[in-house]
């Protein structure tokens, strides 16, 4: 195949971002994503986009607000520390309902943490993130292929539903190279139809205005109700996950992006020994894949939850079970990466057999 | 019979809550006319800010947007970056400007941003009640600072067309008042110059504009 390429995760993000049409970014360095920004500005500089290095990612998620509301696709990426710089203008930009995509690149925390992998920001991306009612779109690649195809479909939910997408990626995904396949016919910018709420003046319609705030009693609480709205349809039509030898199954493995490519070789190890283990993976994490999940645990009674963290998502599966399985836990926080025998031990204690 | 005096386009129809006294009613009407004098209405995009004036996204007859507190010059980055061809300006108090949003207003006029910043400075937290700001006078008065400006305790107040003079990257800063007919008369030239420089590209452009807050 002609058009595939070894390429770093991070590099992928870059070239899907593009593919999407969108010509906006804007960042502050932070590692571990700093290949994003750098490549970025390269290929921005040849296809004639907006590269903005800004002053701190309090910028950065502003800049997009304004070219976001200006009807354009814009994106930033950032890691952790800088993801919680934004919260507040992702709050903004979630209550004015305008489309952007962030790429968080999460590294281990609280606080300055280290620039190894994790996924303590599952709760931060799946719960809203900054202040009030409300949800950011939430997308768990695990490969390259995704990192590089994810951009455009986080771009079209976004703008779907008027609503902030999120990409959660790891440092591992993002410094590692594998094949990247390209798959998408890249969208022209200039093909994108102006959206309705597009700030791009007056001249012959009514002004417009963008906002998040409403002073007259009763008015907001109406705009959050109309927004539940929304939410209740994303969670109806958008719930996507990939189940793997689940059918028959006593234990399901319920693991996202970096773990569960881990909990894929464990599984192959436990398979071998002719345990009936399977892997559910959620593609998105809000919203969360329950009905998949709920159908799977009508046959079997055993979960384990992998996540690098003390367990987060481990709510949502014990949400879509109604706390009615037996939910195990095996997590690795503050930089931690799980290896395929920790988690085949795990799968024996649990098991026990082999 | 002939209506000499009215309402300018460049404004919409709403009432301004404004407090009797205060400039931002004067600032509104000279903005709102030069909208129209210089035939750039229909192609502007203004920004309010977080304070009295939050509520320039009702007055101004033109797109408008609403960012958070001191975002003002990171938000008209994103909008002007995206659409060069219209005219983009942040209408920012000396909170949202001098305070939270520093470290925007100085990137912006690093980066030469080709954007026009109207800076209402009052020396006063307004909208939440009269604290002290960072443009408060050494001695004045707030409801933080109810002895005055203790500059031992409180510091000195930040002067922000000094600051921004020392940067490379602003083309025009200039700084002016609507207390007198006379200075408002400057305040409305300053103002035309400050939108004829984005028209013609020639980068960023703020002007302060000294103004009254009788409620506090």
């Amino acid at each position: 195949m002609a058009n595939k390429k070894l390429m770093y995760g991070n590099h992928a993000i870059v070239e899907g971002v593009l593919s999407a049409g969108c010509r906006f970014f804007a960042g502050y360095p932070i590692t571990p994503q700093n290949e994003i920004p750098e490549y970025m500005s390269i290929r921005m500089n040849e296809i004639g986009g907006t590269f903005v290095q800004t002053e701190s990612e309090i910028a950065a998620i502003n800049m997009l607000f304004g070219a976001a509301a200006a009807g354009k696709r814009a994106m930033t990426s950032s890691s952790s520390p800088g993801i919680s710089l934004m919260q507040e203008g992702i709050s903004y930009i979630a209550g004015a309902d305008i489309p952007v995509l962030v790429v968080n690149v999460i590294r281990g925390g609280p606080g300055l943490g280290n620039i190894a992998p994790a996924q303590s920001d599952y709760y931060q991306a799946t719960r809203g993130g900054g202040h009030g009612d409300y949800f950011t779109i939430t997308l768990a690649p695990n490969s390259a292929q995704e990192l590089y195809e994810f951009p455009k479909l986080a771009f079209e939910l976004a703008e779907k539903y008027r609503n902030p997408a999120l990409i959660l990626a790891d440092g591992l995904l993002g410094q590692m190279m594998e094949a990247v396949e390209y798959t998408i016919a890249p969208v022209d910018p200039n093909d994108l139809p102006e959206p309705p709420y597009a700030l791009s003046g007056c001249k012959g319609r009514e002004r417009r205005v963008v906002r998040s705030y409403d002073l007259k009693p009763g008015r907001l609480e109406a705009w959050n109700f109309e927004r539940q709205k929304k939410y209740a349809q994303i969670t109806k039509q958008e719930q996507r996950s990939e189940s793997t030898d689940c059918a028959n199954a006593d234990l399901i493995i319920v693991a996202y992006g970096t773990c569960a490519r881990v909990c894929s070789a464990a599984v192959r190890m436990a398979r071998e020994k002719g345990l009936r283990v399977g892997l559910f993976r959620p593609i998105t994490l809000w919203p969360f894949p329950k009905d998949m999940l709920a159908e799977l645990s009508a046959k079997t009674d055993d979960f384990l939850v992998v996540e690098m963290n003390l367990g987060q998502m481990i709510d949502d599966v014990r949400l879509a079970t109604d706390c009615r399985k037996k939910i195990h836990f095996h997590g690795r926080p503050g930089g931690g990466v799980p290896t395929p025998p920790e988690i085949f031990e795990k799968i024996k204690q649990i098991l026990g057999g082999a | 019979m002939k209506q000499i005096f009215g309402r300018p386009e460049g404004l919409t129809e709403v009432h301004q809550r404004y407090c009797p006294g205060c400039g931002h009613g004067i600032v509104h009407r000279i903005i709102g006319e030069l909208l129209v004098k210089l035939e750039i209405r229909e192609r502007t995009i203004g920004i309010a800010p977080v304070g009295c004036s939050v509520f320039a996204d009702e007055y101004f007859n033109c797109d408008m947007i609403q960012p958070p507190h001191g975002r003002g010059p990171a938000v008209s980055t994103g909008i002007k970056r995206s659409r060069p061809d219209c005219i983009v300006f942040s209408y920012q108090g000396d909170g949202d400007l001098a305070a939270i949003g520093t470290a925007e207003i100085v990137h912006a006029a690093a980066r030469n941003e080709n954007i026009t910043v109207i800076f209402i400075n009052n020396a006063i937290f307004g909208m939440t009640g009269g604290q002290l700001a960072p443009t408060t006078l050494p001695g004045m008065k707030s409801t933080t600072s109810v002895q005055g400006r203790d500059v031992k305790k409180q510091g000195y107040p930040i002067k922000v067309c000094e600051l921004l003079a020392g940067l490379d990257g602003p083309y025009y800063l200039e700084r002016t008042a609507v207390n007198t007919p006379k200075n408002i008369i400057k305040t409305e030239k300053a103002l035309r110059t400050a939108f004829k420089n984005q028209i013609e590209d020639k980068g960023f452009s703020l002007v302060e504009i000294l103004s009254m807050c009788p409620t506090n």
